[in-house]
């Protein structure tokens, strides 16, 4: 399509960059931007002079250095540190992931630097420090799953930035010192809308913070820790009548007394609230109180619950006709899921965690998840521990709900075959990827062999992220998946026998994807030292396991027990802890 | 989730269905690695946690080690999840007695006299006396018998009991309900003359 003889593409260049520039401004998908970028050398010059965000979703990747020359205009950054399976304890803590480099050279390149968003990596009070100082405009922090800090970094943040308006430590590790750093934002500061601390373990100040949120008119999402006393919600509901999203950590209350009418009362009129979380203690008697709001929620998260179960659950989830994300405890066993279901019509996203990760207890099995599938047309993201899973289930599921797009399933005992037939869960999985052609993200469990493999190869064209453990039995599992899945951007196995043939069959693909982990596999020195020699555009780092062990001890034959690799502009990083070698 | 009878069976069976750091099917001495996984996952210091992993790897021991639990990296959960069904308030370390039961988010340790193994189940997901014992004899194959105040469980061969938060043992019935869901911290069925004893003189 064109103007009369102008071929379209040549359109654009009619126009003088000031109108491209701003048709630019309408595309902030950093994906859409990356593509525009790679156009031509002008929309190159005036992509980059404009973006304002930037993802480094790996922060090796490039140095902070060459990211600031870029992109002059950087505003927001957002920044991921270590690989996924660091959540789950298999990466030591001295890895690496460290953001005051970054924050450091942001300083120095007088970056304006509005919003922060830093995922799996380790920040320092330090470097809050710095934040909080370098840059005058800082609006917003979001640390998720990170650690390193303490609440005086915290103080600092709350002490220097007059323009806060989002702090939230997603389940970020945070050393508590119990000090007062509530209490450091200034009077001044009336401009948060964001505040999330509910990860933290130690008290608070109640009356800064009660006084914080009633000077603050614009908060529209609160999530407070297990410190904060049910008897203090009236007081702050009352503060915060536009509350979006409310995080309660305590919600020990006593039914019989007036000042608990009083707060059920709160509650009711709080008909903004659209998402709901925590509960970390309760009194279930009391839970009737939040029956009235919770068919406006469309997020409810009670997975840290575990003292909300049965009778109670069943009746909260009847009253949230809305909801559209759900997370829970497996403690809700599949007649709560069937209720749910019947309930819940509007269920996108469900994640069901395990109430007793030892595996003891009942949890849920494949018939949940199926009554799921059936009830919930609209169900597209799937997180699900479960005790037991079938073929059968799986391929029903596949047939209802076509339109997964993350799709992860987590039998407690990780090589269980079908319960009712036992064979492996092959066909299930297969029957997934076949139906389901939209999966971005996917996660198998249970006894598997190198079958499904193949078939997520051959259908799951537009997976990104893969999660093996304990599957398969040969090379053949792997290399199906490096020579199938176009789309692959990061591929992390664990405790599965894939080796160095498997390996360096993915020799050129690895530059095409983000990161791969293999962990408790069959590669050994020799093959990641191969790999590493073909591609020098690949750090590949093997993460030793014996702190004390000699150099020269690991012979080119030695299983390699824990390697990460990924692309890098820059080479090896500097920063390696002695654990840590790049081959 | 099964449960073996006996303890040989557990070491034939610990072997072939290894889950830790050996491959699914096949035995996988480490020996270039002596330290395993779960040291480099925590902040434990090294000596403390080698101790652990010798006792798991000594093949011909009698520890029935639920060595699912023992697995790094799985389940896939973060560790503060592992965390909060367990002890819902030992990070806080708060000692406020509340009416929201500590027992009823978690699985209690259930015992018989006689029996090798114990059972957990799940207290929260009983409605009242009658559901428990009616679990509990389907569970051990038993039969209690009726509870009277006077005679507590007369004519039965078993006594249910409980491990109260003062760590006393008391026959399981006389409290309401919602009291003892609050106040167990284990149960024991006891067995026997024991388990008549209760019943008078006290």
């Amino acid at each position: 399509m064109g103007f009369g003889s102008i071929p379209s593409w040549e359109i654009m260049n009619y126009f003088p960059e000031e109108v491209v520039e701003h048709v630019f401004g309408f595309v902030s998908s950093h994906k859409d931007r990356n593509a525009i970028s790679l156009v031509c050398k002008s929309w190159h010059r005036i992509e980059r002079n404009s973006r304002a965000s930037v993802l480094v979703a790996n922060c090796y990747s490039i140095t902070p250095d060459r990211v600031i020359c870029r992109f002059p205009a950087l505003r927001s950054l957002t920044l991921k540190g270590k690989p996924h399976f660091a959540d789950f304890n298999l990466v030591p803590n001295d890895w690496g992931g460290h953001v005051y480099p970054w924050i450091d050279a942001l300083a120095r390149g007088r970056v304006n630097l509005e919003d922060l968003r830093l995922k799996r990596m380790v920040v320092t009070d330090q470097g809050l420090d710095l934040i909080s100082k370098a840059f005058g405009n800082f609006k917003s922090l979001v640390l998720v799953s990170c650690d390193g800090f303490s609440t005086d970094g915290l103080a600092a943040i709350a002490a220097n930035c007059r323009h806060l308006r989002e702090l939230d430590l997603q389940e970020s590790e945070v050393e508590d010192h119990r000090g007062q750093w509530l209490s450091c934002f200034p009077e001044s500061c009336t401009s948060l809308v964001t505040l999330n601390f509910a990860c933290l373990k130690g008290d608070v100040s109640l009356a800064a913070l009660e006084r914080l949120i009633a000077r603050s008119p614009n908060l529209r999402s609160l999530r407070m820790n297990q410190s904060v006393p049910a008897k203090a919600l009236e007081r702050i509901l009352a503060s915060s009548p536009r509350l979006l999203d409310l995080g309660i950590g305590s919600f020990l209350h006593d039914p019989d007394v007036e000042s608990f009418t009083k707060l059920q009362d709160r509650i009711q009129r709080c008909n903004s609230i659209r998402s709901l979380s925590g509960f970390l203690e309760v009194n279930p008697l009391c839970l009737p109180a939040i029956h009235p709001i919770c068919s406006n929620l469309t997020y409810l998260n009670l997975s840290y619950a575990a003292m909300i179960h049965g009778s109670e659950l069943i009746k909260i989830i009847r009253n949230c006709n809305k909801l559209e994300k759900l997370w829970i405890l497996d403690n809700i066993g599949d007649s709560g899921l069937g209720i749910v279901a019947s309930c819940c019509k509007e269920l996108q996203e469900l994640r069901v965690f395990p109430s007793d990760p030892d595996g003891f207890g009942t949890g849920v099995t494949e018939e949940g998840l199926v009554a799921i599938s059936i009830g919930c047309p609209k169900l597209n993201s799937i997180l699900y521990f479960c005790q037991q899973m079938t073929n059968a289930a799986l391929i029903t599921v596949a047939k209802n709900s076509p339109n997964f797009i993350r799709f992860r399933l987590c039998i407690l005992d990780p090589t269980k075959p079908d319960a009712v037939t036992m064979e492996p869960l092959d066909e299930g999985f297969g029957a997934i990827v076949r139906s389901c052609r939209n999966i971005r993200r996917l996660s198998l469990s249970g006894l598997l062999t190198d079958k499904v493999f193949f078939y997520i190869g051959m259908y799951a064209e537009n997976v990104e992220m893969l999660s093996v453990a304990f599957a398969g039995d040969s090379d053949k599992a792997m290399v199906s998946i490096l020579n199938g899945c176009k789309k692959l951007r990061k591929l992390e196995i664990m405790d599965s026998p894939f080796g160095d043939s498997a390996l360096l069959t993915g020799v050129r693909k690895y530059e095409t994807m983000r990161s791969l982990w293999m962990s408790s596999c069959d590669v050994t020195l020799a093959g990641c030292k191969a790999l590493a020699r073909e591609m020098p555009r690949l750090n590949v780092e093997i993460i030793h396991e014996d702190p004390h062990r000699m150099e020269g001890d690991d012979s080119d034959g030695h299983k390699v027990e824990k390697m990460f690799l990924y692309r890098s502009l820059v080479g090896p990083r500097s920063d390696a802890p002695e654990f840590v070698s790049t081959l | 989730m099964g449960t073996t009878t006996c303890y040989d069976q557990d070491l034939v069976n610990l072997e072939a269905t290894e889950l830790r750091l050996g491959l699914p099917g096949r035995h996988q001495p480490r020996d270039n690695h002596p330290m395993k996984a779960s040291t480099s996952s925590n902040k434990r210091s090294l000596d403390e946690t080698r101790g652990e992993d010798e006792e798991e790897d000594v093949e011909g021991g009698a520890k029935v080690a639920f060595s699912k639990a023992q697995i790094v990296g799985w389940p896939p959960i973060r560790s503060f999840r592992k965390n909060i069904t367990v002890h819902p308030k030992s990070k806080m370390g708060r000692e406020e007695s509340s009416s929201s039961s500590e027992a009823s988010g978690i699985y209690l340790k259930v015992s018989m006299d006689g029996a090798p193994y114990l059972r957990k189940i799940h207290l929260g997901s009983y409605k009242g006396y009658d559901q428990l014992l009616a679990a509990l004899q389907t569970m051990f194959r038993i039969t209690i018998g009726q509870y009277s105040e006077r005679e507590g469980y007369e004519g039965s061969e078993y006594a249910p009991t409980y491990e109260d938060k003062d760590g006393d043992w008391m026959l399981v019935g006389d409290v309401p309900w919602e009291m003892f869901v609050t106040t167990c911290k284990r149960l024991r069925i006891m067995k026997g003359a024991e388990a008549r004893g209760l019943g008078c003189g006290i």
